[in-house]
């Protein structure tokens, strides 16, 4: 046995944006263990449902992270709306489709920027974030906003997209997806990319499962779970199945997210031509009283709020688990046997979201 | 659709053999959650399998409150268990990996036992009398 060195990794690190801190304990290059330590900006957000009413409530939880803000928000509305059986019109659920696929391509190009510069691949970097702008300028376009779309409100949404704007959005997505098409090939087949990735932080099937992973960290180990078959929103009108590699290393995860840029084209395609007329939203009376688990599937995967509330207008238990937190005992498990130079790549295929972690 | 989600009341001292069984199963956990309710806490434990949803629940009195780790059956949970402790002052027993009061970094302890603080108004000034 070498001898043991602690290094700490993070939680100000040229590869994570946002702080994680990470005790690694290795012999020689080999990491034998992590040890992870979050909190460093944990802000209490849930116990704001005590000041804020159900209602304007809604407004926190798309600022909880600034990459999903609006299936946090979908999320939260969806929980209110089970509770009070609020009918929500059929256009506002394929608007929230829509968007919430928008969210999905913007987040996954996210990733793969910031994943090609933590392999040093700056040209990919770039080229992943140049697209991911056009992305956004569809979300700017149809709700306002580019971070947070404040779009989704309890009852249905606030804004509706006219005839013209989606044909306009559809002929505009039709040249991401060539774009995206370019960038993808190399993710997968670039030989650098793949010697850096393939055999990388292997996660068993079994393991996934037992760690609790979710969204492409679980699928990546060939596990078909994904909260939109449950069917919320406009999911049950589309015809979706989830994609899944068995792999489970770090090309597979990446893999995953990959397909599922192409695969929420299609939602968004099969969502507009789906999509009927009528209201898009519905008055709200009354106050919630009961409770609910609200589980959405967003970019990094299933992200659960428990609601719960008591006829006040104010909710007497808000709680969020997002997909990082259930992510992060996977990542440790990951860790452990990889080579040190490995780690930032590996902390990357988890596709860390601490902002959402530290709500 | 809406999903349908099955609660299951159980005793704190069965939580580590009822988990056992739906580890088994095959279950995912998928959270831990606790609620303060008047002087108790409601404690959840959710599992999912093929999209089943299955939650475990008992309560606990608000001060004092003590329950068994299931990291022996889901090691996953001491993000959790650090979690519910750090915030609700629960003492988790058997944590594989206790962080001692250490996960998060509150500026009060087990804030979420405390009811919250009021919002300051142009009547309150804010602390430093900005």
């Amino acid at each position: 046995m070498g001898t043991r060195t602690l290094i700490p990794f993070g939680p100000q690190h040229p590869v994570l944006p946002e702080p994680i801190h990470i005790d690694l304990v290795v012999e020689d290059e080999k990491v034998v263990e992590a040890i992870p330590s979050i909190g460093f900006i944990h802000r209490g957000l849930e116990k704001l449902v005590e000041k804020k009413d159900f209602i304007e409530y809604v407004y926190v939880a798309e600022r909880i992270c600034g990459i999903c803000s609006f299936i946090h928000g979908q999320t939260y509305c969806q929980g209110i709306e089970t509770i009070m059986k609020i009918p929500v019109p059929p256009r506002a659920h394929y608007l929230r489709t829509i968007w919430g696929e928008l969210s999905r391509i913007h987040s996954h190009l996210l990733w793969a920027g910031l994943m090609a510069d933590a392999f040093g691949f700056e040209a990919l970097f770039m080229h992943s974030w140049r697209i991911r702008e056009r992305v956004l300028d569809l979300i700017e376009a149809t709700t306002g906003g580019r971070v947070i779309f404040g779009s989704c409100k309890v009852g249905g949404a606030r804004r509706d997209i006219t005839p013209e704007q989606m044909h306009w959005l559809l002929g505009e997505l039709a040249e991401v997806e060539k774009e995206m098409r370019l960038i993808v090939d190399i993710f997968m087949n670039d030989h650098s990319v793949k010697h850096r990735l393939c055999g990388v932080g292997v996660i068993s099937k079994d393991d996934a499962v037992a760690l609790g992973a979710v969204g492409p960290t679980l699928r990546g180990s060939g596990v078909a779970d994904d909260m939109r078959l449950l069917k919320y929103a406009a999911f049950g009108d589309l015809d979706f199945q989830p994609i899944t590699r068995s792999d489970g290393d770090s090309y597979s995860r990446c893999a995953v997210r990959c397909a599922e840029l192409f695969q929420s084209v299609d939602l968004i395609r099969q969502a507009a031509a789906k999509m009927p007329a009528g209201e898009i939203a519905v008055k709200v009376t009354g106050t919630p009283d009961g409770e609910f688990f609200s589980r959405v599937e967003q970019p990094r995967g299933e992200v659960v709020y428990y609601i719960k509330g008591n006829g006040s207008k104010n909710l007497v238990r808000f709680r969020a688990r997002t997909p990082t937190f259930a992510n992060v005992p996977p990542l440790v498990k990951m860790l452990a046997g990889c080579e040190l130079a490995d780690v930032p790549v590996l902390v990357l295929t988890i596709d860390p979201c601490i902002s959402c972690t530290e709500r | 659709m809406i999903e349908e989600q099955t609660i299951i009341p159980i005793l704190p001292e069965t939580l580590v053999a009822e988990t056992r069984k739906m580890r088994d199963q095959g279950y995912r956990l998928v959270q831990i959650c606790v609620t303060r309710l008047g002087e108790e806490l409601e404690l959840d434990y959710s599992f999912d399998l093929n999209r089943r949803f299955v939650n475990f629940r008992f309560r606990q009195p608000k001060i004092g409150a003590r329950v068994p780790s299931i990291t022996s059956v889901y090691w996953c949970a001491f993000t959790y268990e650090n979690e519910f402790s750090d915030l609700f002052g629960v003492q988790v027993d058997g944590n594989a990996l206790d962080f001692k009061g250490t996960f998060y970094m509150t500026a009060m302890k087990h804030p979420f036992i405390h009811d919250a603080a009021p919002i300051p108004t142009a009547a309150q000034p804010l602390p430093g009398g900005q």
